[in-house]
């Protein structure tokens, strides 16, 4: 079948001869994919940041199908079914999992207890093949995959697997409240879906600071919030302070995680020499930005271990930092009728359909920032009239 | 972009950002960040007593963090360890997650199986194609300038290189003689 095959960093290729999925648990199911997105994320595995990604591997974690073979223990979903699949793969019966902590299930990852078990995400999140490919293996198919709701436009629901949920997320953990004031540090997919649900949990003031001026246009007009680039704000901490009355906001949301860019050391220690597991400056400029006593929420992805952050302004000004990887099934219930009641169109920050046989091009476009790209979907030729 | 740029938007957010379809809709007051996000059952406390998910067959070899007794119930199986980036991945794997002998020969091992990929494409006839795979069609399409750029700054360091390279041998065997 055709699927992705990362051959190292900043090579991938559509391969036509990858073997077909296997049923190899009695809870999988195979699907064959209708959409595939990649994500900001991919970038970082694509750019060979995260340990333990293995050439050969398919990327994708945020994809929808239909299920075309069961396992003998999957008794919810059937064949025929046209499902979304959220990118945490969680058993549902380990103690995470039932306390609806669907991104740190116990029983899906063997290589890392800190982290889950995602589709496409190298060994360091259990070794699975991704969404990038005609087909997929979904462990525990009876646990997180969703019917897609009738009338639901397939392209809203792709965004459901991690897009959404991971902004909404980014904006619940900042625990904001009627009047807020709410930074998003960086205007990718997330940042700018992070910006646009700050208003569900009632914010005053969103502004979302980027270093691309195209991203942070686009971040405007559909999150509706003020945008400044941080190369021409000067100290941008410095400059929130004063947009702030010197308090500081509210709720700062780190949307970029490890490849930040803005500052000469962490580039060089955490992104070119990886002495440091990538580049902390959004996080850093989320702490210093923050009031005392804040909420700085971080859904950015960071490597294991060591990592410069101003742990002392967090004590001292005393803020709570909550961080997760999104808890998608969790929120399914909620996102899916803000989407079917028009409060969120998720669909409208996709600028790019690109089959999945252009898989090379597509990430190099993503990942070198060209053609004005904000979140590209693969299509497989197979999966057209889907 | 201009700061001047977000006039409009700062005018329409302080007085009508009522108008945001869905606006305070989610709201809750006590979302007071402690921890509300977990829905508490006190699971946590059955350690390893819970009931696990059937388990999957382990019939290649799959490296399990030394911070867990065993393999998941489930787990990838795409590509297991081998050759010599499966030895240093194998070293990585007797140490716990926090240590620095744990990640960084995980890293060097991937950059050894990126040779080690060229190596097996070659083995199997194939030549892969480095220009289409790193996207160079996409950037010949958006970036031209830049592209052909790259490729002369890279072309002209490559042949100063091998030119020095040469004057050296050149230099050697005269000596020799
Ligand atoms: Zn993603
Ligand atoms: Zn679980």
């Amino acid at each position: 079948m055709l699927a992705m095959n990362y051959r190292g960093p900043f090579r991938v290729r559509a391969d036509r001869n990858k073997p077909y999925p296997e049923i190899l648990h009695p809870g999988d199911a195979i699907v064959q994919v209708t959409r595939s997105c990649i994500c900001g994320s991919d970038l970082h595995l694509y750019h060979g940041l995260v340990p333990d990604t293995r050439v050969g591997m398919t990327f994708g974690h945020e994809f929808t199908g239909i299920v075309v073979e069961t396992g003998s223990a999957v008794q919810k979903l059937k064949v025929g079914d046209h499902v979304l699949v959220p990118f945490n793969i969680a058993c549902g019966m380990c103690p995470f999992c039932k306390q609806e902590l669907y991104g740190n299930c116990h029983e899906s990852n063997p290589e890392a207890t800190a982290v889950g078990g995602i589709f496409g995400y190298s060994h360091t999140a259990g070794g699975y093949d991704g969404g990038q490919a005609e087909y997929v293996r979904v462990p525990y198919a009876d646990v997180s995959p969703t019917v897609i709701p009738q009338g639901m436009d397939l392209d809203d629901a792709v965004l459901l697997t991690d897009v959404v949920p991971t902004g909404y997320q980014a904006a619940e953990m900042g625990g904001i409240k009627k009047g807020d004031t709410v930074v998003v540090f960086g205007a990718g997919p997330i940042g700018i879906m992070a910006a646009r649900c700050s208003w569900l949990f009632g914010a005053a003031r969103v502004i979302v600071i980027d270093q691309l001026d195209y991203r942070l246009e686009f971040a405007k007009n559909y999150a509706k919030c003020e945008v400044y680039n941080f190369r021409s704000i000067g100290d941008p901490v410095l400059f929130l302070k004063k947009q702030t009355d010197y308090f500081g906001a509210d709720v700062c949301i780190d949307a970029v995680g490890c490849e930040a860019a803005g500052s000469a050391m962490n580039t060089l220690t955490g992104r070119k020499t990886l002495l440091q597991a990538g580049s902390t400056t959004a996080l850093f400029w989320a702490i210093n930005s923050v009031k005392k006593g804040g909420i700085v929420s971080i859904v950015g992805v960071y490597g294991p271990t060591w990592n410069f952050v101003p742990i002392g302004n967090v004590v001292n000004k005393g803020i709570t930092i909550r961080a997760n990887q999104a808890s998608v099934k969790r929120l399914l219930p909620r996102l899916i009728d803000h989407v079917m009641s028009g409060r969120l169109n998720p669909k409208e920050i996709i600028t790019h359909r690109i089959p999945l046989e252009e898989v090379s091009d597509a990430y190099h476009i993503f990942s070198a920032k060209r053609d004005n790209c904000i979140k590209p979907i693969l299509i497989p030729s197979s999966a057209k009239a889907a | 972009m201009e700061n001047v740029a977000n006039v409009d938007v700062q005018k329409r957010t302080d007085e009508t950002y009522k108008d945001i379809p869905g606006w305070g809709i989610d709201a809750d007051p006590e979302n007071e960040p402690t921890y509300p996000m977990k829905h508490y059952t006190g699971d946590d406390h059955q350690r390893l007593h819970y009931e696990r998910p059937p388990l999957q067959p382990v019939d290649v070899e799959v490296l399990h963090s030394n911070e867990r007794p065993n393999v998941t119930a489930a787990f990838g199986t795409v590509s297991p360890p081998s050759g010599l980036s499966g030895m240093l991945r194998r070293y990585a794997f007797q140490h716990s997650e926090g240590s620095s002998l744990h990640w960084l020969p995980l890293i060097m091992a991937d950059r050894i199986n990126a040779i080690e990929g060229i190596v097996d494409d070659l083995a199997h006839g194939h030549i892969p194609n480095v220009f289409a795979e790193r996207g160079w069609n996409a950037e010949w399409k958006y970036n031209r300038k830049g592209l052909i750029t790259k490729i002369a700054v890279t072309t002209l360091v490559a042949t100063t290189v091998i030119a020095l390279l040469s004057t050296k041998k050149k230099k050697k065997k005269r000596f020799s003689f």
